[in-house]
C-alpha cells in the first residue's frame, strides 16, 4: 500500500541556522583569534582608557567596541574570551556527558545491583549543594581551568545519569530489546546497539544544556575571582570589572554578558534544533 | 430531529484528504456505529465533532450541527463551552486516558468543578453514585486510589462514569473495548449499554469489529478511506449488507461457531473496486 | 528424532517480585504467576494458548524461550533441559527459537532500518549470506524488497506485523511463539496474517505456539488449544473437540463472551 509516510522530509529550521550560526561564528572567532582580534588583549594603554563603541563620539575606529578603564579593547578580549568559554563548555560538557551518560545506560539497562549502586551514589552526590561543592573543590585543588572543569564534571554527571536512566528504564522495556535478546545478543551489546541510539536525541539535548551551564558556571567563577588566575581574559571577570565603570562606560559590562547570554542560548536552541532534526520518528 | 449531524462534512492533511463528503447523522438516544477499517478516518470524525483534531489536519468543508448549534460557526470559547456541557468521550486506552499522577476521584470530578461550576461536595457525591452505578465496589476507596493501583476493566469503567458525570446528550465511544480482553469487554459493552439506555444518551460508537456492532447498536455507518460507503439500519445490514465492502467485512469477521469458515481477508478485487469508488470522488472534486 | 516433541513442560512455576508491597529492607513478597503447567507440544503442531488478563499466557511464553527463568519445574526443548541454563549456554539455541511480539510499534527498533531488523538475529547467529536470506524472508511475508530500506514508522500496522514475522522466521527457527500478535489488528489484517502463519507453517515446517486472548481467532489456525487460567491449565485438548464440546466452566465462559456478527447470538 502506497501511502505518503515515506515522503515527509525534515528540514532545517530557523533554530537550528541561528544558533548553529552563531556558535559556529563563535568557534572561528576562539581559533583564528590571534588574526581577527583588532588589539592584543592584554595591552594596556591608560591614555586610551574608557573610550566608547564606534558609533559614539570620542571613539576609537581600532576599538570597535570601545576599550575598559586600563584602556585593553572590549572586543578582542572577548574574543578572547571566547576560547576559555569554549573550550570549558567542550571538555566539561562531553566529559560529564559521557561518564553521566554511561552510569545512567547502565543503571537504567541492567537494573538490579548495578542500578543501586549508582543511583545511591546519585541521590547522596546531589544532596550537597552545588556551588558550595564547587567552591569547596576548588578551594582544595587549586584556581585554573582545570579544576573548574573537574569540578564541573564531577558535580553535573549525576544530571546526566538520572535522566539517561529514566530513559534507559523506558526503553528497555520496550519489546524490541527482548526481541535482541531473544535473537541472541549480550546485554552489554544490546545496551550500545538498541537501546543508545534511541537515548541519543536525549543525550545530545543534555549535553548541549550542560554546555550552555558549563559557561555560565565559568563566568560565575571568573565573576567572583575563582576562575583563571591570569591576566587571561574572560566574560566573567570582564563582567565584574565592568560592573564598577558601569555608569562612566556601560560598554565593558554590556558587550560580553550580551555575548556571555547569546552563547548559552545558542547552546539550548542546538540541542533542540539537533534533536528534531535527527529524531526519526515523526509526530 | 437528529442530535448530531454531520454534513458534507471533508479534511485534509496537506494535499491528502482524510475526510471525504462524510454525511451522518445521530438521532436523540440512537447508538450508531461508524465502522472502518484502521485509517478509515472514524476517529477523525470524533474528534472533529468533539474538537480535538491534530492541527496538521484542516476541515475544508461541511457542517457539524449539534442539537440544532452549527459548532463550525461558533466561537471556539463558546464551542468548548457547548461540548462540555452536552457531549462526552469514552477513549481507546484507559491506560493513557487517566493521569498517572493524579487519583482517580478529581479526574472524574473535574469537569462538573471546573467547567459547569458544581461544588467539590456535589461532585464528589455524583462520582460515587456513578462508580456504584458502574458497578465499582467499595467507590470511596477507589476514588482515593491511583490508575496503576486499578485493573484495566476498572480504569475502562471510570472513564465510562466520567463520560457520563454531566449527563451529556451525546457520546462519541472510540473504540473503547479494542484494548480490553473478551471476557472485560462483554462487561463493558454491557455496561455501556445499559448506561445508554437508562441516560437517554445518543451514542456514536466508533469500531472495526461488525461483532460488537451486531450486540450494541441499531444503525451504523461504513467508512472506507474517508468516505461514506453504507448508512442503514442494523437489521437491514447483517440481512444483506449493500455495499461488496461491507459484505467482504462481515466475511473476515471470524465466526467460531463454523469450523470450515475460513479466514477471508478483504479480497483485493473489492479494495480496487472502493479505491476506483474514491479515485472517482477525488476527480469530480478536483481533489478537495 | 523427529519423534521428541519440540516441548516437554513439566509441573512450570514461575512467580514476580511484588514490588508494591516491597517492605524497607528484605525481598519483596513473590506473585505466583504459573501455579505448576505442564504440557507436551508435538514437532510440527499449532497450539494456541488462550486465556484473559492475568492468567498467565505470556509469561508461559517467555518462560519458554528463556527470556524469564522459571522457579521451579522443568523445560525439555528438543529434549534438552533449558530450565536453568545461562545466557551463554542459551545464545547458540536461540536461533532455534524465536517470538513475535505483540505491539509491533515498540518491537521493532524506530531508529533501524526493516533490512537491519530483520538482518539482526541473522547477524548474531553467525549466518552468512545475510542479505539473501533477508530478502527471502521478505518475500515469504508477502512484502516488496524495496521495504529493507524502509523505517518502521513508514508502515502500516500490519506490514509492520510482517516484518516482526520476518524477523522471526529469517534464522529458520524449528519453533516460534507469536504473542498476541493479532489483537491490535482491524479484521482485514487480522486474517492475512493468520492465514500467513498457516502458510509458513506448513511450509516452513515450524511448530508454533499461538497465544491470544480471543478464541474466535483461534479455531482455524490451531490443532491444539490449551486455556489458562490464573496461572493453571484449565483444559488442553484438541481444538476441534474443546470449540465443539468445552468442558471446563471457564472455557465455556470465554466462548460465550465472544461477539459473533450475527443478531440472533444470545449473549447479553
Amino acid at each position: 500500500m502506497a501511502d505518503a509516510r515515506g515522503l515527509v522530509k525534515r528540514r532545517i529550521g530557523m533554530r537550528l541556522w541561528l544558533s548553529g550560526g552563531w556558535l559556529t561564528l563563535l568557534v572561528l572567532a576562539a581559533i583564528f583569534a590571534p588574526l581577527i582580534a583588532p588589539q592584543d588583549p592584554l595591552m594596556q594603554d591608560l591614555f586610551g582608557g574608557r573610550m566608547p563603541p564606534f558609533w559614539e563620539a570620542g571613539s576609537d575606529a581600532a576599538f570597535p567596541l570601545g576599550s575598559d578603564s586600563l584602556g585593553r579593547d572590549v572586543l578582542s578580549r572577548i574574543i578572547y574570551g571566547a576560547r576559555v568559554a569554549l573550550g570549558v563548555a567542550l571538555i566539561a560538557g562531553t566529559l560529564t556527558c559521557l561518564i553521566g551518560s554511561l552510569l545512567g545506560l547502565i543503571a537504567g539497562y541492567f537494573r538490579g545491583w548495578p542500578d543501586m549502586v549508582i543511583s545511591r551514589l546519585v541521590d547522596i552526590w546531589m544532596a550537597f549543594p552545588p556551588v558550595l561543592f564547587a567552591i569547596l573543590l576548588i578551594a582544595v585543588m587549586g584556581t585554573g581551568l582545570t579544576s573548574i572543569i573537574i569540578a564541573i564534571v564531577v558535580i553535573d554527571w549525576t544530571r546526566f545519569a538520572r535522566v539517561i536512566r529514566a530513559e534507559a528504564m523506558s526503553q528497555g522495556a520496550m519489546d524490541y530489546v527482548a526481541s535482541a535478546q531473544v535473537a541472541g545478543r549480550k546485554r552489554f551489546s544490546t545496551m550500545l546497539a538498541e537501546i543508545l541510539p534511541n537515548v541519543l536525541p536525549t543525550i545530545v539535548v543534555l549535553l548541549t544544556l550542560e554546555m550552555g551551564i558549563a559557561v555560565i558556571v565559568e563566568a560565575i567563577l571568573s565573576f567572583v575571582n575563582l576562575s583563571i588566575s591570569t591576566d587571561q581574559p574572560t566574560w566573567g571577570s570582564m563582567i565584574a570589572e565592568g560592573r564598577l565603570s558601569i555608569h562612566q562606560a556601560w560598554w565593558v559590562l554590556v558587550f560580553p554578558l550580551i555575548t556571555l547570554f547569546l552563547t548559552v542560548l545558542s547552546f539550548s536552541q542546538l540541542g533542540e534544533g539537533l534533536k528534531d532534526h535527527f529524531d526519526p520518528v515523526l509526530r | 430531529m437528529s442530535f448530531l449531524t454531520i454534513e458534507n462534512l471533508s479534511a485534509h492533511v496537506g494535499p491528502a484528504p482524510i475526510l471525504r463528503d462524510v454525511s451522518l447523522s445521530v438521532a436523540a438516544g440512537e447508538v450508531r456505529g461508524l465502522v472502518g477499517e484502521s485509517g478509515a478516518g472514524k476517529s477523525m470524525i470524533g474528534k472533529a465533532v468533539l474538537g480535538t483534531l491534530p492541527t496538521a489536519v484542516k476541515v475544508s468543508a461541511g457542517r457539524i450541527v449539534l442539537e440544532g448549534e452549527d459548532l463550525q460557526a461558533m466561537r471556539p470559547r463558546d464551542r468548548r463551552r457547548l461540548i462540555g456541557a452536552k457531549a462526552a468521550l469514552i477513549p481507546q486506552d484507559p491506560l493513557t486516558a487517566l493521569n498517572p499522577s493524579r487519583r482517580v476521584g478529581p479526574q472524574i470530578t473535574n469537569r462538573l468543578v471546573d467547567i459547569l461550576g458544581w461544588t467539590k461536595a456535589d461532585a464528589g457525591h455524583r462520582a460515587e453514585e456513578l462508580l456504584d452505578e458502574v458497578s465499582i465496589p467499595d467507590p470511596e476507596r477507589v476514588m482515593r486510589a491511583y490508575p496503576h493501583e486499578l485493573s484495566g476493566g476498572m480504569r475502562q469503567r471510570i472513564l465510562i462514569a466520567s463520560a457520563f458525570a454531566a449527563e451529556p446528550k451525546l457520546i462519541i465511544a472510540d473504540e473503547p473495548t479494542t484494548a480490553l480482553d473478551v471476557t472485560v469487554q462483554k462487561q463493558i459493552l454491557r455496561l455501556i449499554k445499559q448506561m445508554q439506555a437508562r441516560h437517554g444518551t445518543a451514542l456514536l460508537f466508533v469500531t472495526h469489529d461488525l461483532g460488537v456492532v451486531s450486540k450494541i447498536c441499531q444503525s451504523l455507518t461504513v467508512l472506507f478511506g474517508g468516505k461514506v460507503l453504507e448508512d442503514t439500519r442494523v437489521e437491514q445490514f447483517f440481512d444483506h449488507p449493500g455495499h461488496p465492502y461491507s459484505a467482504a467485512l462481515l466475511a473476515a469477521t471470524p465466526k467460531y461457531t463454523d469450523p470450515d469458515a475460513s479466514l477471508t481477508p478483504v479480497p483485493d478485487a473489492v479494495i480496487e473496486g472502493v479505491q476506483a469508488e474514491i479515485a472517482a470522488f477525488d476527480r469530480m472534486h478536483g481533489h478537495v | 528424532m523427529s519423534d521428541t516433541p519440540i516441548y516437554e513442560i513439566e509441573n512450570l512455576r514461575l512467580s514476580f517480585p511484588d514490588m508494591a508491597h516491597k517492605p524497607l529492607f528484605g525481598a519483596a513478597p513473590r506473585v505466583e504467576i504459573l501455579k505448576g503447567i505442564s504440557l507436551t507440544i508435538p514437532r510440527g503442531d499449532v497450539v494456541g494458548i488462550v486465556g484473559g488478563s492475568g492468567s498467565g499466557k505470556s509469561t508461559l511464553g517467555r518462560a519458554m524461550i528463556r527470556l524469564l527463568e522459571p522457579d521451579s519445574g522443568t523445560i525439555r526443548f528438543e529434549g534438552q533441559d533449558i530450565t536453568h541454563l545461562g545466557e551463554d549456554a542459551l545464545r547458540p539455541l536461540r536461533r532455534k527459537f524465536q517470538m513475535i511480539f505483540q505491539d509491533p510499534m515498540s518491537s521493532l527498533n524506530p531508529r533501524r532500518t526493516v533490512g537491519a531488523i530483520i538482518a539482526g538475529p541473522l547477524r548474531l547467529q553467525g549466518f552468512d549470506r545475510v542479505s539473501q536470506r533477508v530478502d527471502q524472508a521478505l518475500d515469504h511475508v508477502g512484502l516488496p524488497r524495496s521495504f529493507r530500506s524502509r523505517y518502521p514508522h513508514e508502515l502500516s500496522g500490519g506490514q509492520r506485523q510482517r516484518v516482526g514475522i520476518a524477523r522471526a522466521i529469517a534464522t529458520e527457527p524449528d519453533f516460534i511463539l507469536a504473542d498476541e500478535i493479532v489483537s491490535g489488528l482491524d479484521v482485514s489484517s487480522q486474517a492475512q496474517v493468520l492465514n500467513l502463519l498457516d502458510q509458513l507453517v506448513k511450509e516452513l515446517g515450524l511448530t508454533l505456539a499461538f497465544i491470544s486472548h480471543d478464541l474466535s481467532v483461534i479455531r482455524r489456525l490451531c490443532r491444539h488449544t490449551l486455556v489458562l487460567y490464573r496461572g493453571e491449565v484449565v483444559e488442553y485438548r484438541e481444538t476441534q473437540a474443546l470449540f465443539d464440546v468445552p468442558e471446563a466452566a471457564y472455557t465455556r465462559e470465554l466462548l460465550d463472551a465472544i461477539p459473533l456478527p450475527d443478531l440472533e447470538q444470545v449473549w447479553v
